[in-house]
């Protein structure tokens, strides 16, 4: 693959008050169902699925946390951006 | 699975509220998902399992989703908790894994699905945050309601119960029973609880058969099974026989037959051969059981056990409400009197939100006069309804678990307080009405001459008072034995208060268990106990033995009774000079 990696890839902060929280991890999770291909959601060195709540929740995202969104296929760049825009809008709280 | 479908079960408990009935279980098993069975499922079936599956979750998202359809735009608020639920049914973390599971291991959906949660379990249990520890919680609430659809167990709401059926359950809380309507419910089977048990008062009062203390028959008994009550008995029968139905019904008509002989008489006055009016009386828990008081031939309410308007509820209930309440239940027993007891939420009857913290020993704890001086926004509220619906009829008032002089004290000053801001208010009411103590803790009977000073009348609590003294948990079937209203000492304490009582002019009234059960009659009559309070079923009954004693021949045998050492002795004693005379009446 010639593109570079970092299409694939996009840093974001948490930060709302209660950190990634049930409900804000179902809004992430509902989203993320409508990849084509998989996303994750990277915490260190912990990789999760994107779509699933409780996976979501064992990441344990206080405020402040920094993670990582990635995407294998550029078709759900959409996806990635909408997600993103989630969690840097502070899930609207 | 064993089929016991045709089989005929017969299991025995407590027989707590007197009565036949036959008709289908209800189930009210609020743990019966605790219990899951693994089993292995055949590579055919794989299929039908995960569909099995997939069905129960598509169930509760169902489920959820109406309930989030059904709440108004305003409240949505609340339902977020249960969008997130929604979503979580079908996580793959839950979803797909429970699949996976059923599909790798061959085993039930059930199984699989407590699999999974008690490995996604241990994984929040060690997170650090303690918000994210507390997500274990929705995920369990999520299988359960999953697991619930699976095993078909009922959403345990007894709101909706909405034909007749015998409630059988666990142990029924007094929030779970104040839920029901009343109307659908035939009888009362329970693992828990006995004779002095929330449920079995409610049952008695309401004239609902009971059984009780079953240990474990919501293991045996399934929703929809046929089952026959014998409430005098304690007999339950589950898939009755022909044979077995038409002994019950027997049955059922005799009992009515000989309650309709004794109700005969119920209207007449309990008066004793040798000429003692005895004023007896009924308990009741909801304004509506006046009704009953009076057909039974109440001489008033003894005691109006004022909890239930605070029970299953967010907040208190206000003044108005009250006061409506205590003028219904004071209009009808007009010109009879109505003893009003001010609010004794206690361990048995508490409600969540208004204690602060769960007590581990609530019958030890903060309750009866104790909560309210504590919370005299509260207390006061009640006594403003009490002294205005006053206005209307005949009323004591009657403060429960006190134990020492200053809380009859503290009452009564908050009781003067409230009567003169509704006297500057012009409010209608009426401060002239007599103060009675419930004696219920030991401390109250010693210091009884001291109260004597400050009230008009005691109103001795049998229940309570057994249970303080002898130093034993009523619900606590280990103990429940030595739970003995004839022990030497409650005897040696009642004849305290009754003469203390009699050299100080207050009145005595009994409004326990013991005032009901008509072979306790001659004891309590020859100590001098004038005034008796009940379930209202008990009236009849209790008149009658009262109509066939004589006093002087009852403070005799009072005297014979407290040179007896034990309980036992006692009792037979009691059994050889009274028992062929109670016999006649109670079936």
């Amino acid at each position: 693959m010639s593109h570079s990696v970092k299409e694939f890839l996009k840093d974001v902060v948490i930060i709302n008050e209660l950190g990634l929280h049930a409900r804000a991890a179902a809004r992430i999770a509902e989203v993320a169902g409508n990849a084509k291909s998989k996303m994750w959601i990277i915490k260190g060195d912990e990789v999760v699925d994107a779509a699933s709540i409780v996976d979501l929740l064992t990441l344990g995202c206080a405020k402040g946390s920094n993670i990582t969104i990635k995407i294998e296929s550029l078709s759900d760049v959409d996806t990635l951006n909408r997600v993103a825009e989630l969690i840097e809008n502070g899930f609207g709280e | 699975m064993l089929d016991r479908d045709d089989q005929e079960i017969m299991l025995r408990g407590i027989g707590v509220s007197p009565g036949i009935c036959i008709g289908m279980a209800y189930l009210v098993d609020k743990e019966g998902v605790d219990v899951i069975k693994r089993y292995s499922v055949p590579e055919t079936d794989l299929e039908n399992e995960k569909n099995r599956f997939k069905t129960a979750v598509k169930k509760a998202k169902d489920h959820l989703n109406g309930i989030i359809g059904n709440t108004p735009e305003d409240f949505r608020d609340h339902t977020d908790i249960l969008e997130t639920h929604a979503v979580l049914l079908k996580d793959k973390m839950l979803y797909g894994k429970t699949i996976e599971i059923i599909d790798q291991e061959r085993i039930n959906a059930e199984w699989a699905l407590k699999k999974v949660v008690s490995d996604l379990q241990t994984m929040f249990k060690n997170m650090h945050e303690p918000y994210f520890r507390e997500r274990a919680a929705d995920i369990v609430h999520v299988s359960d309601h999953i697991m619930r659809n699976l095993v078909g167990a009922e959403h345990a709401n007894i709101k909706d119960i909405d034909k007749r059926v015998i409630l059988v359950a666990n142990d029924l809380s007094p929030a779970e029973t104040s839920q029901i309507q009343l109307e659908w419910i035939m009888g009362f089977v329970t693992d828990l609880g006995g004779t002095t048990s929330h449920t079995g008062i409610i049952a008695r009062t309401l004239e609902i058969p009971a059984v009780l203390g079953l240990d474990d028959v919501t293991e045996v008994i399934r929703n929809d099974d046929l089952i026959a009550v014998d409430g005098s008995t304690g007999e339950i029968i589950i898939h009755p026989t022909e044979e077995t139905l038409v002994r019950f019904v027997k049955r059922r008509i005799e009992y009515e037959a000989h309650k309709a002989i004794i109700m005969r008489g119920s209207c007449l006055p309990a008066e004793t051969l040798d000429g003692l009016a005895v004023q007896v009386m009924g308990n009741i828990e909801l304004p509506e059981e006046v009704v009953s008081v009076r057909d039974h031939g109440g001489d008033g309410v003894g005691l109006y056990r004022t909890e239930f308007q605070y029970l299953s509820r967010s907040g208190f209930p206000g003044e108005r409400e009250l006061f409506d309440k205590y003028k219904d239940v004071v209009e009808v027993m007009m010109p009879k009197p109505v003893t009003i007891r001010t609010l004794d939420i206690n361990g048995d009857k508490a409600v969540a939100r208004h204690s602060e913290a769960s007590e581990k020993n609530p019958a030890l704890g903060l309750r009866g006069i104790r909560y309210c001086l504590k919370n005299p926004d509260v207390f006061k509220t009640q006594i403003r309804a009490i002294l205005r619906a006053a206005a209307f009829g005949n009323v004591k008032i009657l403060f429960p678990m006190v134990s020492g002089h200053d809380e009859v004290i503290e009452a009564k000053r908050m009781l003067d307080e409230v009567a003169e801001s509704l006297s500057k208010e012009g409010t209608e009411f009426n401060r002239d009405i007599e103060i009675g103590v419930m004696i219920e803790v030991p401390s109250a009977v010693i210091m009884a001459e001291v109260m004597a000073e400050e009230v008009d009348f005691f109103s001795i609590g049998t229940n309570d008072l057994i249970q303080y003294t002898l130093a034993i948990d009523r619900g606590n079937r280990h103990v429940s034995h030595l739970y003995q209203p004839l022990h030497p000492a409650i005897l040696r304490m009642l004849r305290h208060v009754t003469d203390v009582a009699e050299n100080t002019d207050v009145k005595v009234f009994m409004c326990g268990e013991m005032a009901g059960n008509p072979i306790y009659a001659p004891i309590l009559l020859g100590m001098g106990i004038g005034e008796l309070s009940m379930n209202p079923q008990s009236i009849p009954v209790v008149k009658r033995m009262i109509r066939s004693l004589k006093v002087e021949d009852a403070r005799l045998f009072v005297k014979d009774v407290l040179k007896e050492t034990t309980a036992e002795r006692i009792t037979k004693l009691l059994q050889d000079s009274y028992g062929d005379m109670v016999s006649e009446f109670i079936i």
